[in-house]
Order: structure tokens, then C-alpha cells, then sequence
């Protein structure tokens, strides 16, 4: 899609003084910064500028696997519509790295607007964009800025800049900074002078010629704006957790960060004790045992990691699976096999997780698709994993954990903590003793006791070794089977438990999507394109848990022809739904793939499906 | 005056509890193994000590050893978990519930090869459990390798020679953090009890290695952890004795050559020096004299070091009395006025 296009389709509402079309409130801009260079509180302070005048926007940061010096770009999508899924063309560029000024000048679409510091010289380039050279040095020198903090404060002339180009509000501009720099005030009016010289420069100096512009709208009222990873630890808060464990690794290790302050901050009783463990464990290995020997004594336990860290994990989580032990594992997945791309999003750890170990292994996975089912799905899969007595996998992905999106307000846990089949001393004389791994209620989930219970009879023994409905050691063929066929039936309860599929449209159309995840937002988008451009009705469905529920075999059946969108080479979503689905059912499969690391976007599903679509008429 | 037959009332701990309430499954180790001796110890240790089996956890990895908690204290939780990672698991579950004893079995595998990552972080956190290597220089269960222990020079039955530097996981404990580390030998019944009843009442990592031959695949002429190796090379440190708060009966030692530890629960452990130069809270000397030993091929047994005073991993968090695992939902879910407020912070 080319920028032409977009003046199309956003039908401009009014003409400037200079006869130049506006493009009100549906661009993106690119800022191109170099890794380190601090240039995160002045990308933030533009994005919730904009919305805080009520514009849907959406940010997305595309940074190097390096602490400082290689490029790194932040891309703040605006959009009237509140489309906030990747959108693949730049319209504001605001160049502030050397080394890739002269690539960024070339990949943008036609019509768009360089912001650029003056002595990178990119006028040159090209004759179809509006170029706006800023002195940046000697606007940062003249807030009176230290030489060491010039730097930073550069960026905070491009806010400048930018805000009088775009007409983004100066009062929230300044509320912004002076929020974001609450604890600083000194930095809060150092950043406000250089704020103000960037405005004060493109009032005086700089013509505007380009069509985009920002215009209040009523749009954002009452939302927040909140990075999944975030979202996620307030959720464990509330659900409850105990006992957390990790090993940093990118891009799950803010889940616990952000968990550390905020535990620190209200779950710290009066007398100064805590209501919580967070322990930095050595490596993946540990952080999963600890989460496992936690889980098995009682407490709501959870870790965060990433691919690399669910390959470690897997040995442990079959032993969560096989004994029955409670735990939930946050995957923030990013881009593999092996390191891979270490700073890049993908929804590629699916089929892995689905029976990650070695043996006939299932597991229960969670697969959120906003921040605010991020921060749900925190508390239901603690519930779920003491219901199931289980490891539960919540699967988010580097774009929706580190990204900052916008969400309703997230909504007080009305469901009480439910902690399970878990006899007590009294129930245990009442019933003159118990068998760990008998399935009494017909559920497949077994009863089980904690240790520290006061009753003669209240001790098991745990094991990954066979074992018996009394928890013995057993190599009998019987009781290995019979355990097997119960963890089964087990997996089939799980069914009942997990988040139903939401679904979207009439339910009358030929064709269906089927989507998981971040690539809900380019699908919602993409549907409106296909209605639009292709007068193609479609109906949607987004799975949200694994096992897979009834629903999603009945809206396959409802459908002639379903597209499986996912963020990966291989197709696992669907490969999964193959395993389940009936036959005569597979062969209305078919897969929408994207896997190059960036977030999905609508235009990639949108060309795949009309592309067919056109086909098969 | 009629004399009442009495009936003999069973011998009972302070608790009140038979030795029998100790017992465990019946082994399946080989006749003659060591774990089983020191199964047999642990049994009469917690006994003597009248510890609440209720209130202890087992924990074990993968291996002969890690087999051992079925064999005793059955009405202990145990947890039985993966190859090499005792540790980790353990360390979960003292944060979820810190009211409990912990009592680790591992063996010199498990803890030395494919163990090692976790267990120096268990020592270095000073997880407050007993961790016990049964320690036989060779794997068992897969019928009878070289384990990371054995030493330069031992064989196995096959003939083949052991070419690599034995790990010295005491040596090691001592280095890394662990506040009571000691070794013996599974067939030292004395020393061994009085050891383990001494680790009941520290608080902090008890790591004990405990030479513990293997009949079947480690028991013949150039092994160093065989029965007749030890009866021949076993040099103790200092002789081992335990006085627990509640005895009232002390163990009589000269003052002149004894060193007396007081442990946590206000028990004693006591040594009686052999070495001149001994004295179990002195980090540096403790590692010489294991260093030297190992020059002069000797074994040396006893309690190396212990330190009563470094604070334990569950204490260093600062965490509420009672357990995690089953605080209240009003202490663990933050109320909806903290929901409203980080909601607002960011609107």
C-alpha cells in the first residue's frame, strides 16, 4: 500500500490555507533513533500526547538485541479509526540516526515528511517528500543543558518539532512531561525548554507543507495505556502469587520487574514482612523447579521467560504434568529456533509448549490478545493450574508484552481465588485417609494434601517414576495405563475451565478466520479491508485457550473455507486444529503465515485472503 | 496387696511417637548398601530428636540415593523430582511454606555432575535443609560409570581407571556458603548419628557428604569408597558428639581438648580435637586441612565447619511468619481501591 492509497481511503476532512489536502488523525510516524540513546521518554511523551486529545494510537518499538549504539526505531501509529496493529508504510519520518537516515528517507511512501537533524543533508534524496532540517545541537545547547545530558535532550527538541508540524497540543504536551518527570523537577523543565525550542523553531523557521495533522477526538476517554508485560504482573498480583521465580531474559523480563515494584509496594504488610518470594534463580532449570517444589507445598507460584527458556523447561514441565503439581509459566515469545531474533515477536512456541516433555505430555495454554486479557488471564491461570493441579502456559509475544497499547480500564477479579482439591487434617479423619491420584469425583483430578498437614495420613510420595493411585511406586501395566487414561480424562475437564473462544460476525458467511494473540489486531483491520475492497463478508473467531472448546469445532462446521492467521512459518495453530478437528473438517485449513519478526500487519492478511478469495470465485 | 501385671508401655520420643511412626517402606536397595545404613540413621535421628514427621519434607533427585526417602519416615511429604535438581525444588517449597524441616537426598551424581549448577546455588543461598550426599563414587542405577567423586586412580570392576580429579563437595560447601558441612560414613554408626542430630538443629545448610559403599558395582580392591578402603583410610577430624537442648544428661569431655558449638535450638555439638589446629568455625583452616588430606590420600571425617551466625535464604527474604502457601485471599489479593489507583497512574 502506498501513501497514495492511504489519501484515498481516509478521505480527507478539509482543505489547508495552502491548498495542500489534510490527512487528519490516520498516519504513522517513525522515529529513527540510535539504542541508548534515551530516546524512550520523548517517543512516550508523543504517544500519550495524542492520546490524551482523545486520538487512538498505538506504539510500537523495533529495537536491536544490543545496550547501546545499533538503530533502533519507534513507529507511533495514529488512527481515527483505532486500528493500532502494525501498519507496514511510514508517513512522518523523524530521522535522528546517521547510519540509517539515508534508508529510512528511502523506504518512506510517497507525500510523506522528513523531520531531520540539518547536517545529515537528506534533501537530496528523493523529490516526493516534504523535508523539514532542524539545527537539533544548537537547540539542545540552548536550553543550557549540560554537554552530558545534550543528548537526551535532544530528543526532546524533535517532541518539539514535531508537535508544531503534526498540531499536537501543547498543554498536553507539557502535562506529559511534566507526569513523566513527576519525581524530577528540575528534569521536567529542562525537557520543557527543549520541548519549547523545538515548538519554537518549527513556528518560526519551518513551513508546513506536508498533509498530516492530529485533531482532538473523544476517543480515548476513560482508557489506559499499559505494555502486556506489565499488565501481566499486575494480574499475578491480584491473582495472588506467592512464590515468584526467574531468569532475565528478553522479552519476559519485565513481567517480574514490574511484579517486583509493584509487590513491593502493596504486598508489604505493615510490620515490613512480606506476603511474597521473588527469588532470581541461577537459570531456567531452577526457576521452573523452584516454581514446581512452590506449587507442590501450596503456594501460587509462577515464572516468566522466553523460548530459550521453555526448551530448558520442558524436563520439569512433564513432571508438573505426570505428578500433578500446580504452576503457571508466563512465555513472552520471541523470534527462534535456537537465539534466533532475540528482540522480535513471534507466535512460534506453540505446538512446543502444547505437549512440551518427552512422553505422552499435554498441557493447558493460555493465549491472550490484548493487555487487558494479559492482566485476566494472570489471575484465571492460577485458578486453572490449582483446579487442574497442572502447569498452565500463558503465551503473550514481544510485541503485546513491550509494547504500549491502549485497553478499557482492567476490571477487579470478582471470581474468588479457587485453590483446588486440597483435604485438610479434619476432611482427611473424616475420611479415614486418601489416595492421591484416584479420580473419586469422575473428573480425572485427584485429591491431594499439602505438607505440613497435621494428620497421620496426610503424607504422599511424589514422584515422576510410575506410581499408583496410592502414590506408590509402580511398574504395573495396569496402573500405568489406567493413570495415563485419567490424566486424559483430566485434559478433557480442562476443556470446561479455559476462556471460550470470542467470536465475531453473523455466523452466516462462506468464509471464517481464525486467529490467537497480537494477530487479532491486523485481523479486525483486515476484515474491514476485505469488506471494503473486495466486498468480502467474513466471520472470526479467536482462540483464546488450549484445549480447544466445542465452539471452535462448530464454527469450522458453520464454515466453507477458514483462514488460520499466526505469526509463524509453520502453520501450528493449525497443526494443533488438525489434530482435533474431523477430517472431512481439515480440509477447509488454510494458512495466512507471517514470520519475518515485525508484527503482523492487516495488509499482509488482507492480500492473502482476497488473493484466494478472487481465485475460488 | 495383689501385684497388677503390667504390660510394657512401648519406648516413646518427647512427642510421645514410637520409633515405629518414623519407619519408612521397605528397601529396595541391594543388601548391604549403605543408603540403607544411613536411612536407618535418619530414622533414629529425627526420632531421638522428637521431630514431628508431619512437619518434615523429603526431597530427593534421580538415582539409588534419591530412592532413599521411600525407605524411610513415611508420614513425612516427600518429593521425589528430577535428575540433578533436588535443589531447586527444594528451595520452592521452604518459600512456600518456611515452617517446615527439609531434609535433601542426593547422591554424587546427582549432585556432582549433573547436579552441580543447582547445588552451589543451594549452598550459596543457604537454604535452610539438610542435604545429604550418599556418596559411593559411582552410578548404580545404570549399572556402574565413574561419578565426578571418584578418585584419581580408582577402578571399576571392569578395570577401567578413573583419570580425572575427584570433586570434593565439602570443600566446595565450605567455599560456597554452607553453615554446617561434614562427612561420614555410612558404616560410622556413632559418628554419623551424632551428626545428623547436630544437622537437626542448625539452621541454615547442613551439607553432609557420607561415603556410602556400593556392594554391587563399587566395593572391590581399587575403589576408594569401598567398605575396606574406608575401614583403612578413615581419619577423624575430631570426634563427633551431640548434646540436644532438651537432654539434660551432658556428655562428659575434657575441656582441655574439646570444641563446643552451640546450634540454634540451643543444642550443643561437640568436638573432641584430634587436630591440634581445630577449630570448626575457621573457614580458611578447615579448607587447608581438606586440601591436605587429599595430598596424603587420606579421608578425613567429622563436622569441617559450622556457622551458627549467616543468616538463611527464607530469613533473608523477609517474609511474613506464616506460610505462603496458605495466607488468607485478603492478605494476598490487593483491594480494589489499589486497582482503581494504578489505573488512574495510567490513564
Amino acid at each position: 500500500m502506498t501513501t497514495s492509497d492511504l489519501l484515498v481511503q481516509s478521505q480527507p476532512t478539509s482543505g489547508s490555507a495552502s491548498g495542500i489536502l489534510q490527512i487528519v488523525n490516520d498516519f504513522s510516524i517513525q522515529i529513527a533513533t540510535v539504542n541508548g540513546s534515551g530516546s524512550q521518554s520523548a517517543n512516550n511523551v508523543l504517544l500519550r500526547s495524542i492520546f490524551r486529545m482523545g486520538v487512538p494510537v498505538g506504539g510500537k518499538n523495533l529495537f536491536p538485541s544490543n545496550i547501546a549504539g545499533l538503530p533502533t526505531w519507534y513507529t507511533i501509529r495514529v488512527s481515527k479509526h483505532g486500528w493500532v496493529a502494525r501498519k507496514t508504510d511510514i508517513d512522518v519520518l523523524i530521522a535522528m540516526n546517521a547510519e540509517t537516515a539515508q534508508q529510512d528517507v528511502l523506504s518512506l511512501g510517497a507525500g510523506g515528511a522528513v523531520i531531520y537533524d540539518q547536517s545529515l543533508k537528506l534533501d537530496h534524496l528523493r523529490e516526493d517528500l516534504t523535508y523539514y532540517p532542524v539545527p537539533f545541537d544548537q537547540l539542545a545547547a540552548s536550553t543550557g543543558a549540560d554537554a552530558k545530558i545534550r543528548k537526551l535532550v535532544k530528543n526532546m527538541v524533535y517532541v518539539g518539532v514535531a508537535a508544531q508540524l503534526l498540531s499536537i497540543d501543547m498543554d498536553w504536551v507539557e502535562k506529559t512531561v511534566r507526569r513523566q518527570f513527576a519525581k524530577k523537577v528540575k528534569a521536567a523543565e529542562l525537557n520543557l525548554k527543549a520541548v519549547r525550542a523545538g515548538f519554537d523553531y518549527a513556528a518560526s523557521s519551518l513551513t508546513k507543507q506536508d498533509p498530516y495533522i492530529v485533531e482532538p477526538m473523544n476517543a480515548t476517554q476513560g482508557k489506559i495505556i499499559i505494555d502486556g508485560n506489565e499488565a501481566a504482573a499486575m494480574g499475578a498480583m491480584f491473582a495472588g502469587v506467592t512464590v515468584v521465580t526467574w531468569y532475565p531474559i528478553t522479552p519476559s523480563s519485565s513481567v517480574v520487574e514490574d511484579l517486583i515494584d509493584y509487590m513491593k509496594e502493596y504486598r508489604v504488610e505493615p510490620d515490613g514482612k512480606a506476603s511474597f518470594a521473588i527469588v532470581q534463580a541461577e537459570d531456567e532449570l531452577a526457576a521452573i523447579g523452584m516454581v514446581m517444589g512452590a506449587g507442590w507445598a501450596g503456594a501460587r507460584s509462577m515464572t516468566a521467560t522466553s523460548g530459550p527458556g521453555i526448551s530448558l523447561m520442558a524436563e520439569f514441565s512433564g513432571l508438573g504434568y505426570y505428578a500433578e503439581i500446580p504452576g503457571v509459566i508466563f512465555d513472552v515469545q520471541r523470534t527462534g529456533p535456537s537465539t534466533g531474533l532475540p528482540t522480535r515477536t513471534s507466535q512460534a512456541d506453540l505446538t512446543f509448549i502444547a505437549g512440551l516433555s518427552h512422553g505422552d505430555t499435554k498441557h493447558v495454554m493460555l493465549l491472550p490478545g490484548s493487555v487487558k486479557e494479559c492482566f485476566e488471564f494472570a489471575t484465571e491461570a492460577f485458578n486453572l493450574a490449582e483446579q487442574l493441579q497442572t502447569p498452565v502456559f500463558v503465551l503473550s509475544d514481544l510485541d503485546l508484552g513491550m509494547n504500549n497499547w491502549m485497553s478499557e480500564p482492567f476490571e477487579y477479579p470478582e471470581k474468588p481465588m479457587t485453590r483446588g482439591k486440597v483435604l485438610d487434617a479434619k476432611q482427611l479423619e473424616e475420611l479415614g485417609g486418601f489416595a492421591r491420584y484416584k479420580d473419586v469425583d469422575g473428573d480425572g483430578i485427584p485429591y491431594r494434601t499439602l505438607p505440613g498437614t497435621d494428620h497421620p495420613s496426610a503424607a504422599y510420595f511424589t514422584r515422576g517414576t510410575g506410581h499408583n493411585e496410592k502414590a506408590q511406586y509402580s511398574e504395573r501395566a495396569d496402573d500405568y495405563e489406567n493413570n495415563m487414561l485419567r490424566l486424559a480424562r483430566k485434559f478433557e475437564t480442562a476443556k470446561t475451565l479455559v476462556p471460550k473462544p470470542i467470536v465475531q460476525g453473523k455466523g452466516r458467511q462462506k468464509v471464517g478466520i481464525i486467529a490467537f494473540g497480537t494477530s487479532h489486531w491486523a485481523v479486525i483491520e483486515s476484515r474491514d479491508q476485505l469488506a471494503r475492497e473486495s466486498k468480502l463478508e467474513t466471520d472470526y473467531l479467536r482462540i483464546r485457550a488450549y484445549p480447544f472448546t466445542q465452539e471452535i469445532h462448530d464454527f469450522v462446521a458453520q464454515h466453507e473455507r477458514i483462514y488460520v492467521v499466526e505469526q509463524n512459518r509453520d502453520g501450528q495453530m493449525l497443526n494443533l486444529l488438525k489434530i482435533d478437528l474431523d477430517p472431512v473438517q481439515v480440509i477447509k485449513l488454510r494458512s495466512v503465515l507471517h514470520f519475518n519478526g515485525l508484527p503482523i500487519d492487516a495488509r499482509s492478511i488482507t492480500t492473502v485472503i482476497a488473493g484466494q478469495e478472487g481465485a475460488d470465485k | 496387696m495383689s501385684t497388677i501385671p503390667v504390660t510394657p508401655q512401648p519406648k516413646t520420643n518427647r512427642i510421645g511417637l514410637q520409633i515405629l511412626d518414623y519407619r519408612g517402606g521397605k528397601t529396595t536397595l541391594c543388601a548391604g548398601c549403605g543408603h540403607n545404613a544411613i536411612s536407618e540413621r535418619i530414622t533414629e535421628a529425627f526420632y531421638e530428636m522428637g521431630i514431628q514427621p508431619e512437619r518434615v519434607m523429603k526431597m530427593s533427585g534421580i538415582g539409588c540415593s534419591s530412592k532413599s526417602p521411600a525407605y524411610f519416615m513415611n508420614r513425612s511429604f516427600s518429593f521425589n523430582s528430577i535428575h540433578g535438581r533436588m535443589p531447586s525444588v527444594a528451595t520452592g517449597a521452604l518459600l512456600a511454606n518456611k515452617t517446615m524441616r527439609s531434609i535433601g537426598i542426593s547422591g554424587d551424581g546427582d549432585t556432582a555432575s549433573i547436579g552441580m549448577g543447582q547445588f552451589v546455588h543451594l549452598l550459596r543461598r543457604n537454604i535452610p535443609m539438610i542435604y545429604i550426599i550418599e556418596d559411593n563414587g559411582v552410578y548404580g542405577l545404570t549399572k556402574g560409570q565413574f561419578s565426578a567423586t571418584a578418585d584419581v586412580g580408582s577402578t571399576l570392576k571392569t578395570g577401567v581407571v578413573n583419570d580425572l580429579p575427584a570433586i570434593d563437595t565439602c570443600a566446595l560447601a565450605i567455599q560456597l556458603g554452607a553453615t554446617f558441612v561434614g562427612r561420614s560414613f555410612s558404616g560410622d554408626k556413632k559418628q554419623l548419628s551424632a551428626m545428623l542430630k547436630a544437622a537437626i538443629a542448625h539452621q541454615g545448610t547442613v551439607m553432609l557428604d557420607v561415603i556410602s559403599p556400593c556392594v554391587t558395582f563399587n566395593d572391590h580392591e581399587g575403589s576408594t569408597k569401598s567398605y575396606k578402603y574406608m575401614q583403612g583410610h578413615e581419619e577423624p577430624v575430631a570426634e563427633v558428639g551431640f548434646v540436644s537442648h532438651f537432654d539434660d544428661i551432658a556428655v562428659e569431655y575434657d575441656h582441655d581438648t574439646t570444641v563446643d558449638v552451640q546450634l540454634h535450638d540451643g543444642s550443643h555439638l561437640r568436638l573432641r580435637k584430634l587436630h591440634e589446629d581445630y577449630d570448626p568455625t575457621d573457614k580458611p583452616n578447615a579448607l587447608k586441612m581438606l586440601m591436605e588430606a587429599h595430598e596424603k590420600e587420606e579421608v578425613l571425617t567429622g563436622v569441617f565447619y559450622v556457622n551458627t551466625q549467616k543468616q538463611d535464604f527464607t530469613s533473608m527474604l523477609n517474609m511474613v511468619d506464616e506460610p505462603l502457601a496458605t495466607l488468607s485471599p485478603e492478605r494476598v489479593r490487593p483491594s480494589r481501591a489499589v486497582l482503581a489507583e494504578i489505573m488512574e497512574a495510567h490513564s
